[in-house]
């Protein structure tokens, strides 16, 4: 049965985009079919970041107003089978979106994909709210920081209110995953821990992305850090939260970046 | 034991309890205030509502206070109750058997 999972924070710039390529392309590479979905019209950046961005033609809105058919809109992904993007629109407003459009997109995405990824917009407006309406799951990702957290607090209230399967009594399974990770800094107590993250919003935790430089290496290439360098430690650790999506219980680590030989020998950390 | 040694040498730089704190004192509050806007009010009317069961209450005597501290709210009731209401639940019981 089609899951369909919302990346929600709030706050802008956490790595909802880089989380909803990440997770879509790790979820592909086991055999699952993904849609990744761009609700951030006006604001689009998800094709960019799948390096689809030339090969866009149809958006979310054509197909949601009856311009495009749902095939015409879906483009699909050059390096692994069975991921495909549909992007937002770049010159439309988010008010062009509908409600009942937008549920009939997701309806019609359900019977093609196992999994339907929505990368939403930051704050909690129009658009936020639109892609985590018709969610069964929820990401929401989430930085060491206090702004982050307090905007993460709000998304969940709201999923907790305003989303279809809230409205019905039913819950959306929510998941924290916490990037842009720095173990020293917050054994040092420098930076808010895992522990206090997870005890303020009491939501389960996916996952612990560590802050890296490998993330950007891959943005800049337009490919989701999963498939840029699958060795590398952001990418192992969305591959197991990408794996405890799927139901699977693995030990929750934060994997290390490789150190050179030289950092190593002066005890500095990878760059 | 090398995190011992870090917390040692930097204890000065410990802001995340800080940081922690602030969001446990903020949140309370705001997801009191976001989460259920009327609490209060619901609170009130369904006190009134189980009480009234027993006792005629005049409703504009019933106040319901709910006052969030740092680290313990209170909620505070006051209803006003009428002299004599011990032999008017009486009664009531006795019509009730009866």
């Amino acid at each position: 049965m089609a899951k369909v999972l919302v990346v929600t924070s709030g706050k802008g710039g956490v790595g909802k985009t880089t989380s909803t390529a990440a997770l879509g392309a790790a979820l592909a590479q086991r055999g699952e079919s993904v849609a990744v979905v761009d609700f951030d019209v006006g604001l689009r950046n998800l094709d960019l970041v799948m390096g689809a961005e030339r090969r866009v033609v149809f958006d979310l809105i054509n197909v949601v107003q009856g311009v495009a058919k749902l095939q015409q809109a879906l483009i699909r992904d050059k390096r692994v089978e069975n991921l495909w993007l549909l992007p937002a629109s770049q010159t439309r407003d988010k008010d062009a979106l509908t409600d009942e459009g937008v549920g009939r997109v997701i309806a019609d995405l359900r019977t093609r994909f196992d999994w339907v990824l929505c990368d939403s917009p930051a704050g909690i407006e129009r658009g936020a709210t639109l892609a985590m309406r018709y969610a069964d799951e929820a990401v929401i990702v989430t930085n060491p920081e206090v702004s982050s957290v307090r905007d993460s607090d709000r998304i969940i209230g709201m999923l907790d209110s305003k989303t279809v399967k809230a409205e019905k009594g039913e819950r959306v399974t929510k998941h924290v995953l916490i990037t842009r990770y720095d173990p020293v800094r917050a054994a040092k107590g420098e930076m808010l821990g895992i522990e206090d993250i997870l005890e303020i919003l009491a939501v389960p935790l996916l996952g612990i992305i560590p802050e890296s430089q490998d993330v950007l290496r891959a943005s800049n290439v337009g490919t989701p850090v999963t498939l840029n360098d699958a060795a590398s430690a952001p990418a192992r650790a969305y591959f197991d939260a990408a794996r405890r999506l799927t139901g699977e219980q693995i030990a929750m680590v934060v994997p290390a970046e490789r150190k050179g030989f030289m950092n190593r020998l002066l005890g500095r950390r990878a760059a | 034991m090398s995190i011992n040694l870090l917390r040692l040498f930097s204890s000065r730089n410990a802001t995340a309890p800080v940081a922690r704190e602030r969001l446990q004192i903020l949140l309370a509050h705001e997801r009191g205030l976001l989460g259920q806007p009327d609490l209060v009010v619901t609170l009130r009317e369904e006190i009134l509502a189980v009480v009234s069961r027993h006792i005629q209450l005049d409703p504009e005597k019933v106040t319901v206070k709910l006052d969030r501290g740092k680290t313990v709210s209170t909620l505070e009731v006051d209803i006003e109750v009428p002299n004599g209401f011990e032999t008017m639940v009486r009664d009531g019981r006795r019509a009730a058997a009866g």
